[in-house]
């Protein structure tokens, strides 16, 4: 029996062929990956009337105005300072009416006992700020939080947060330093 | 004087480019399984704001988006800020039902863990962010992501 040979395909255009589909891909490829700040909304309050009662000294009041001015506590601050300001206001300083109360709080994670801050950071902001101070006012309050947890993580672990594995280790940082970032209900002051 | 000379008898072997073809399809399968086709034509501008203390969000197939800023066609639309679901403008009080569709189209078991990421134009004023805060508390969207860039370092 005579074997016909298969006349062999030219390959030559492959190459072509996978090119031109490359170019479509990489052009269409966006490689950025989304990135913002993550907060966790509060549950809708039941009955508004009901006012949970917390001591005045807990209490950081950070207010922007429809202007994006700042204040905080009563006083004009920039945006800059606040940063600061925060990290100030949430370490912890035992026996001093300025600052907020600190307790003594069992960390399960440490098997030890930790001096925590009750202090609470407090945003209220007008309908008519603008979303870009917002987020700056937001983003300040973020890093102060980030670098008390930073510290933390070093005091106790030896290394930056982000830089921490376990998850009991992230916890316990969790536990010491825990975001608390209040959001108002909101108010219509100065329109739209 | 230095010449070249045209050797002959030694002419340099073709590269042999058979194995091209395979690389390029390497290259190709690599960006076609890390493309992600964009998934809605913004219908909003959106110029994101700065942030430094920004995290990624992790599974993309548990996050739903909702665009807020000045419509790209103003001369048709107007310029007021406007609320983008999906592919079409919405209003405040749509976005309970978007919730409850987005929340429908998960698996039951990852139908806690969606996030709304809010993209928002910078320029937008908080009223409208606000509003739609509010509808996400009520219809449980607890975890949300303010859509922000990196901001570059100080130099």
């Amino acid at each position: 029996m005579a074997k016909r040979q298969a006349p062999e395909i030219n390959a030559g255009s492959m190459a072509d062929i996978a090119f031109l589909l490359l170019i479509f891909f990489l052009v269409t490829t966006t490689m950025d990956v989304d990135t913002g700040i993550t907060r966790k909304l509060p549950p809708p309050v039941e009955n508004p009337e009901e006012n949970v009662k917390v001591k005045d000294r807990n209490v950081l009041k950070v207010l922007v105005n429809s202007r994006d001015m700042l204040m905080v506590n009563g006083k004009r601050m920039e945006l800059s300072q606040l940063k600061d300001k925060a990290i100030d206001f949430m370490s912890i300083h035992r026996d001093n009416p300025d600052y907020p109360e600190v307790e003594q709080k069992m960390i399960p994670e440490l098997g030890k006992e930790v001096w925590v801050s009750k202090g609470i950071i407090s945003l209220k902001n007008d309908r008519g700020t603008s979303y870009d101070m917002y987020i700056a006012v937001q983003d300040a309050l973020a890093a102060a939080f980030n670098d008390m947890r930073n510290q933390t993580a070093r005091e106790f672990f030896g290394v930056n947060y982000n830089q921490l594995v376990n998850k009991k280790k992230i916890d316990a940082v969790n536990k010491i330093i825990p975001i608390r970032i209040s959001e108002a209900e909101p108010e219509n002051i100065g329109g739209k | 004087m230095a010449r070249f000379k045209l050797r002959k008898g030694r002419s340099v072997g073709m590269i042999n480019t058979s194995s091209l073809p395979d690389i390029i399809f390497m290259l190709l399968f690599f960006f076609m399984v890390t493309t992600v086709m964009r998934e809605v034509t913004y219908k909003v501008t959106i110029k994101l704001p700065v942030a430094t203390q920004i995290q990624k969000l992790e599974k993309k197939s548990l996050v739903s988006y909702i665009y807020v800023g000045p419509p790209v066609r103003s001369k048709l639309y107007g310029t007021n800020t406007r609320i983008q679901l999906n592919d079409q403008f919405a209003t405040v009080d749509d976005i309970q039902e978007f919730v409850a569709k987005e929340r429908q189209a998960r698996p039951e078991a990852d139908r806690q863990k969606i996030t709304t990421s809010l993209k928002v134009n910078k320029d937008t004023r908080m009223g409208i962010v606000t509003d739609i805060k509010q509808q996400l508390r009520k219809a449980g969207a607890f975890k949300i992501n303010y859509s922000s860039r990196k901001k570059a370092p100080k130099k």
